[in-house]
């Protein structure tokens, strides 16, 4: 075999060795990555199906799954030169449009950035539908998200991860090692936003919506914890030692929030709960990201474990806050990511490649992460504000009260999730599809 | 007495609900049924192959009463589950020979009338 592999390499064209100057290391574990980042959006799309109710489980996996599609196809034509060209401080540029430029060379291949990092603008896409399940047209959804990821995702991923020097946050010194700000809490503030402008559900404080298929949250949360590596560990770009300090985090941090999660819901109500411990895992994971390749792997577990705290308590206070956040998207992702991104300002430690934090003597990096944290959700507030509004002019936001009663499913996709196949009979060529419902 | 038996649309269950508990009707069992009455049909599509479901999801609902209630159970119904399209169902009032209570052992008009929290 090997020798039958040797002989193929001498007959590749030339063209596709040229990148030599590839570490196949580093290219190895992006490839990776990107794909396990890539699974992070269908797992969302089941952490959050087994939260609703059966008649919308199809329509939120969708808001979701579909993001795959549009969200993808917009980062690779102009969302990654929004993001990643120079441009000036606050917003990048039109170079890489289309894909201009971009080849195999480098120690990665360029090209290779734009799906690892397109897979992280499709999840953040699909973050904010958790506040707005049950309500929403899917075609409103579907231009919500596409401009969005151009005018707002692209915009704030420049402000952290832009090239140094022309990256507005992370000049300041703002450390964001996976995107807690550009992901986490920037996908929070739009889905409140959102619930702001769209409003409650038809019976939103009249009726108890529970979860319908508590093991799709369950396998939901596994998923997203597995995918979480590529997120956090891939984004050390390289396979070293700063890879392995993020996975480990990676591990560690949540399975911290899991624990104080479980001691809290066991001491308030005296039973750990299922849902629980998933809410938990991603609470810990959202917290984690901005800190994984910064700090040490016992400041990653206090800082899980301290994360669980604000996030469990505004989570059990919210449905009294009149905000129907549906499935509390503010909670674990907003709550989490500016826990996370300030205690990042905490325990980040020079030993372990970060700026000194709080910790080792350094109080102003707490204040910069405070900075970026606010610019984060002025940012996301404003332009989320100002698309949905946009949206609301081209197509309704909302489905109709009598649609909200029968059923996402049915009404946006004409299909249910577990159909009763009874009764269903075949419409034929030529014949009149009747009224649909 | 009379057996009401109201065959309703499942997305006006609440509503339903909300306006029999407000006319104080208090005892009733429900069952999620399928049937046909000849409503507009709802066309779904799975992987390019259209159907029509011709069986419809329905809540069927049964609540028996006494005389002074029947009135008052039907208004309650007709009010909260109608819509005005075709499919909102309908409303049986059956006579009842003999109702007994199984946990006491009393008979007809004692045996519907609900039991006021102490």
């Amino acid at each position: 075999m090997m020798r039958l592999g040797t002989l193929f390499l001498f007959l590749l064209p030339g063209a596709a060795l040229a990148a030599g100057d590839t570490d196949t290391g580093t290219t190895a574990w992006m490839l990776v990555s990107t794909a396990l980042v890539l699974l992070m959006t269908p797992a969302l799309a089941f952490f959050y199906g087994g939260l609703v109710r059966q008649k919308n489980v199809l329509n939120t996996m969708m808001m979701s799954f579909g993001a795959l599609g549009f969200v993808t196809l917009v980062w690779a034509l102009f969302g990654y030169s929004i993001a990643y060209g120079t441009g000036n401080k606050f917003v990048g540029d039109l170079s890489m449009a289309f894909l201009n430029g971009l080849d195999l060379s480098g120690e990665m291949p360029a090209l290779l950035d734009v799906a690892f990092q397109g897979t992280f603008a499709v999840i953040t896409a699909a973050l904010i539908s958790g506040s707005l399940v049950g309500r929403m047209r899917f075609s409103a959804w579907l231009l919500f998200i596409v401009l969005w990821t151009v005018f707002d995702y692209a915009v704030l991923a420049h402000w952290v991860w832009g090239p140094a020097g022309s990256a507005f946050l992370k000049d300041l010194g703002a450390l964001d090692f996976a995107g807690g700000t550009v992901v986490h809490i920037n996908a929070a503030i739009a889905g409140v936003v959102g619930v702001a402008v769209l409003g409650p559900r038809k019976d939103f404080g009249r009726l108890a919506f529970l979860p319908h298929n508590i093991p799709f949250v369950l396998l939901g949360a596994g998923l997203l914890w597995f995918g979480w590596f590529g997120f956090n560990g891939g984004s050390a770009y390289g396979a070293n030692g700063s890879a392995g300090l993020a996975f480990t985090n990676t591990f560690l941090a949540p399975a911290a929030t899991m624990s104080v999660w479980m001691l809290l819901e066991l001491w308030r109500h005296g039973r750990a709960t299922a849902v629980g411990a998933a809410t938990a895992a991603v609470v810990g994971l959202v917290a984690v990201t901005p800190a994984a390749g910064f700090v040490g792997p016992l400041g990653a577990i206090w800082l899980g474990a301290i994360a669980a705290f604000p996030s469990f308590f505004f989570i059990l206070a919210r449905p009294r806050l009149g905000l129907d956040d549906s499935l509390d998207v503010f909670g674990a992702h907003g709550i989490g990511g500016i826990t996370g991104a300030l205690l990042t300002g905490v325990f980040a430690s020079e030993a372990w490649g970060g700026t000194p934090g709080l910790l080792e003597g350094n109080a102003a990096q707490v204040w910069v992460q405070l900075v970026a944290v606010a610019a984060a959700v002025l940012l996301s507030a404003v332009a989320s504000f100002v698309i949905f509004k946009l949206v609301g002019l081209v197509v309704p936001l909302r489905t109709t009260q009598r649609e909200e009663a029968v059923g996402l499913d049915a009404v946006q996709h004409g299909e249910e999730a577990y159909p009763t196949t009874e009764g269903a009979i075949l419409v034929l060529d030529g014949e009149r599809a009747g009224g649909a419902a | 007495m009379k057996m009401i038996v109201a065959i309703i649309r499942p997305e006006k269950l609440n509503d339903v609900l909300e306006a029999l508990f407000k006319a104080e009707v208090r005892g009733l069992t429900i069952s999620r049924v399928q049937g046909h009455g000849g409503g507009t049909e709802r066309v779904e599509t799975y992987r390019g192959t259209t159907v029509k479901m011709g069986l419809y999801d329905k809540v069927k609902l049964e609540i028996g009463v006494s005389e002074a209630f029947v009135e008052p159970t039907i208004q309650a119904i007709l009010a909260s589950a109608r819509t005005g399209e075709v499919g909102d169902g309908k409303i049986f009032v059956l006579p009842v020979e003999r109702v007994v209570r199984i946990r006491t052992g009393e008979e007809n008009e004692a045996a519907v009338t609900p039991v006021r929290p102490s």
